[in-house]
């Protein structure tokens, strides 16, 4: 019955990235956060799975990493502004800016070989 | 310490795979990467499951660690060679954990599992079996683990190294953004810490930056070389990155990592807390 609280204070307890693709836990108040969501895919439009995406504030500074899902998901949870999304892979490169408000912000993020 | 004696390549550890005498350990807190696939040979450790104590907060005392290594089929004269996911951040924490415990020979891969995919390297999902051994280890270097009293005083009096992302050190934020905000905590950081971002010590790859970045970047930001230091960050694995930093790689005398951090810190009753981008007053 409380499984879905325990599970958001075992992700919690920790720092390393919950499941990418896992819907988002039910106890996440999308009044207050800013996720920032999107799928990776390569030059031919496959998605890309294993992706290193990092999301860097408005400076470039970086704030944070996750590895996109098997099906090239990733997500943030970050606050309104503006940021830069960044994703290093074996297939390539790119980024993209987005201005963030609260909820879901949902991007498309492409990689190629420079 | 150095460089030398605390960091191999992902080249060099591809090149050594079958060497005697070397026990390649991934550790995460997540360890479906591992079982997804890892470097050809390595072992596990599950930061939450192997490292922590069920019971107590804290994490394995003497005992469960000579249990568990035992059991995972490391000798004390093996040279243990750590890396994984997110930047090495587990990895830096067990580097830590097995210094602590006076194990004489350890290594970081650089760049850890990122720098190992970035380049393509290969994978496998074999478990290796490894036959039991007696580890034996020794007691908790204290040298190296700060408590919160010994945090409290040194506020204004040593340096303090608050290692998370700019807006977590603010109070802008309360965890890493890759994790729902909604926490238990005070905002803010412990007064008079200089905010030094573990990720500037880090290459895109994952790889450290040079010895003369890294002193530059401590440097400007007003880390004291004269003083004991302190590293810190939410739950004690950032902060054991820049500690290796600190410590391993640009050998400075005496640097402790507070494990408690955050966590502990922005819960404590009584103490002060900073806001804001400035250090704040002692």
């Amino acid at each position: 019955m409380t499984s879905p609280a325990t599970n958001v204070a075992n992700v919690a307890a920790g720092c390393a990235a919950p499941d990418q693709s896992a819907p988002l836990p039910s106890s996440v108040d999308l009044a207050k956060e800013t996720v920032i969501t999107g799928i990776v895919r390569n030059a031919e439009g496959e998605v890309v799975g294993g992706a290193y995406v990092r999301l860097l504030d408005g400076s470039g500074e970086f704030t944070a990493e996750v590895v996109s899902s098997p099906e090239g998901v990733f997500r943030f949870f970050a606050a309104p502004g503006s940021w830069t999304v960044r994703a290093l892979s074996r297939h390539g490169n790119g980024e993209l800016a987005v201005d963030a408000a609260r909820g879901v912000n949902e991007i498309a993020l492409n990689v190629a070989t420079a | 310490m150095s460089r030398d004696t605390a960091l191999v390549s992902a080249e060099w550890a591809e090149q050594n795979l079958e060497t005697p005498g070397l026990v390649f350990v991934e550790v995460d807190e997540d360890t479906t990467a591992y079982d997804g696939g890892h470097i050809p040979g390595a072992i596990k450790l599950d930061w939450k499951k192997d490292l922590q104590d069920p019971v107590r907060r804290d994490f394995v005392n003497q005992e469960q660690f000579e249990a568990l290594l035992s059991e995972r089929g490391i000798s004390n004269d093996d040279t243990v060679i750590l890396y994984g996911g997110n930047n090495n951040w587990f990895a830096a924490y067990a580097y830590w954990y097995f210094k602590l415990y006076g194990h004489e020979q350890v290594r970081l891969i650089d760049g850890g599992r990122k720098k190992w995919e970035l380049d393509a390297r290969v994978y496998t999902k074999d478990v290796p079996v490894r036959e039991k051994t007696s580890y034996t280890a020794k007691a908790p270097n204290l040298e190296i683990r700060a408590f919160r009293d010994e945090v409290v005083q040194a506020i204004g009096v040593k340096n303090l190294v608050d290692v998370r992302s700019p807006d977590e050190f603010a109070g802008r934020l309360l965890a890493p953004a890759h994790l729902p905000q909604e926490q238990s905590q005070r905002g803010g950081h412990i007064p008079t810490a200089i905010s030094v971002p573990w990720s500037k010590a880090a290459n895109e790859d994952g790889t450290f930056k040079s010895d003369e970045e890294l002193a530059k970047i401590y440097g400007e930001a007003g880390l004291d070389g004269s003083k004991d230091t302190i590293a810190y960050c939410r739950i004690g694995e950032r902060s054991s990155h820049t500690w290796f930093v600190l410590k391993e790689i640009l050998g400075h005398e005496n640097v402790k990592n507070y494990d408690g951090s955050w966590t502990e810190y922005g819960s404590l009753i009584g103490v002060p807390i900073a806001l804001g981008d400035e250090p704040g007053k002692a």
